[in-house]
């Protein structure tokens, strides 16, 4: 194992958010506020309390969630994307590293600065919303895993995009439309009985039902059943970063 | 003595179906600087990924220093520093920050002081906090070869190392590389300059269309392939070259002005004296002369030419 050179790409990735703190933790902080200042504080007090829950209580996990998957793709596509971009790849595929260290360094930073946000856009939700977390261990072990699972699916994102716009397209068209109907505004059953088996094949409720419950105890779906999807998903992403370092897809010619 | 880098029947075809190399068997000593020639797009640059492992061989066999750089890959690459042709660096770290990095990615622990030598040594030290997208391209040029030299590497390619380079970081360039000899680092570089390779390399490989069609030592393959030549500048134009020197290699140049006699630099007999005194004979006034001898880039051209 070349620990010098996972610690110097570490090291090298945080140093990145440390430059673009703005971009990587000011921005996500700034629109959480806001979500909650019109949802939580504006509309959120004509809206009933779910399951004796505060509206703007209730949309914390959810709003966590939705930084953290974006989040996570954009810190780690963009990690990974650059080096293609300009070309600094080159260092990468020559040095004694192999795709194993490649991927702990990349997706271990970009999963780090994604709990730190996490973290981060809990503590100013308490600022808005009384917070209670019900099973903390659970919360901070879906944060982990939700973060690592999708900076490496960013990881993934950053290998396959050849422009910019690739880079945007899914993040864009598939997580942030599958993470607002996933229940991070609402719980899904107060959809209609068909939109509500619909809603099943979202694999973002999943992630965000499980990460209520750690916050609250109640849930779309059973708890174990999230922890599966995530573990699920976390399987799933590795065994294409595994083909794509085995075909050299998109890296090596 | 072992060489420390063995080539054997390597092949690359890109996706694109373009053949890139074909069959390629080259051996690199220890300690040489080997200089490889070739016109662009003949597959210098594919060599020299393959070897460094930026791109997959598609058929034959790499050792570098005995180590497969395919299942062995770790202790081939920790050998080797590579300097590549494109200025591709990154933009807003410093330098300090970018050669340190490429130490540890290569496995080595930190050393603030041998980093600090090598700048010194590129005169970067007084740039060392800049960031890298604020220097010239000369300046980015040595931080490339910083980052490459970081990890005290054995085995040094420069990969078109002055192409777009200032004369004085040419010169510093190859004094580098001298003294990265004489520690006994191997070094090979692919050139555009033939005069640098006339100047710095031990031996010559030259590279055209994916097969290396000439290996050999510098001296060597200038005295085979070297040709001399005598010009004789003519008293008075001659109409044409007269029978009697029927039995010479000889043109007219210049306007008729000149005469030129092309001979074999290796054989025993140049055969000089003896047209000097058939000119003599032959009534042929001449006001003065001179030899001149072909270059690496007459030899590299003419070598190039004959198989096209």
């Amino acid at each position: 194992m070349n620990l010098y050179a996972v610690c110097a790409i570490y090291r090298f990735e945080m140093a990145r958010a440390g430059r673009t703190l703005m971009q990587s933790i000011i921005s996500p902080v700034i629109s959480t506020s806001l979500y909650f200042v019109v949802f939580g504080a504006a509309i959120g007090s004509r809206i009933p309390e779910t399951h004796g829950i505060s509206y703007g209580a209730f949309l914390v996990p959810g709003l966590i969630m939705l930084s953290l998957l974006t989040q996570s793709i954009a810190n780690a596509s963009f990690g990974i994307y650059f080096p293609k971009f300009t070309g600094t790849i080159y260092e990468l595929l020559s040095a004694p590293v192999s795709y194993l260290e490649l991927v702990v360094s990349y997706v271990g930073a970009a999963a780090t600065k994604s709990v730190i946000l996490g973290l981060i856009i809990l503590a100013t939700a308490g600022l808005f919303v009384p917070l209670q977390v019900a099973h903390p261990l659970w919360m901070l072990l879906f944060l982990v895993l939700t973060s690592v699972t999708f900076s490496l699916f960013g990881f993934i994102i950053g290998i396959w995009a050849d422009g910019f716009e690739k880079l945007q397209i899914i993040p864009l068209l598939i997580i942030t439309p599958l993470t607002f109907l996933g229940g991070s505004f609402y719980s899904i059953d107060i959809l209609p009985p068909f939109w509500q088996t619909a809603a099943l094949f979202n694999p973002v409720v999943y992630l965000i039902s499980g990460f209520r419950w750690s916050f609250y105890g109640i849930a779309d779906v059973s708890v174990g059943i999230s922890l599966a999807m995530t573990i699920g998903f976390l399987a799933l992403f590795t065994a294409i970063v595994a083909w794509i370092f085995k075909t050299g897809y998109r890296i090596k010619a | 003595m072992q060489p420390i880098i063995t080539i054997s029947n390597l092949s690359k075809s890109y996706a694109s179906g373009f053949q890139a190399l074909k069959g390629v068997n080259l051996e690199i000593r220890r300690g040489e600087i080997f200089a490889l020639l070739g016109p662009n797009g003949a597959g210098k640059t594919t060599l020299i990924s393959t070897i460094c492992g930026i791109v997959n061989p598609s058929e034959g066999r790499i050792l570098v220093d005995g180590h497969d750089i395919v299942t062995d890959y770790r202790a081939a690459r920790a050998m080797i520093g590579l300097v590549p042709q494109e200025l591709t660096t990154d933009a807003f770290e410093s330098v300090w920050a970018t050669v340190s990095f490429s130490r540890g990615l290569f496995g080595k622990r930190k050393n603030p002081a041998y980093i600090e030598e090598v700048l010194k040594a590129l005169s970067l030290w007084d740039k060392k906090d800049n960031r890298i997208m604020t220097l010239s391209g000369g300046m980015k040029r040595r931080v490339l070869i910083a980052k490459a030299l970081s990890h005290e590497p054995s085995i040094l390619f420069l990969d078109e190392p002055t192409a777009g380079v200032d004369v004085e970081l040419r010169q510093d360039m190859w004094q580098l590389v001298r003294s990265l000899q004489e520690r006994g680092v191997t070094i090979i570089l692919t050139t555009h300059y033939i005069d640098e390779a006339e100047e710095m390399a031990d031996r010559i490989g030259v590279i055209r269309k994916g097969e290396i069609i000439l290996v050999d030592e510098k001296a060597e393959l200038m005295r085979k392939l070297g040709k001399k030549q005598l010009t004789l500048q003519l008293e008075a134009p001659l109409e044409s070259i007269p029978s009697e020197l029927g039995g010479y290699e000889l043109d007219l140049a210049n306007g008729r002005s000149e005469l030129v006699y092309t001979y074999d630099a290796q054989g025993e007999r140049s055969g000089i004296l003896a047209l000097l005194q058939a000119l003599n004979a032959a009534g042929i006034r001449f006001k003065d002369l001179q030899t001149t001898q072909s270059s690496l880039e007459d030899i590299f051209v003419s070598l190039v030419r004959e198989r096209k």
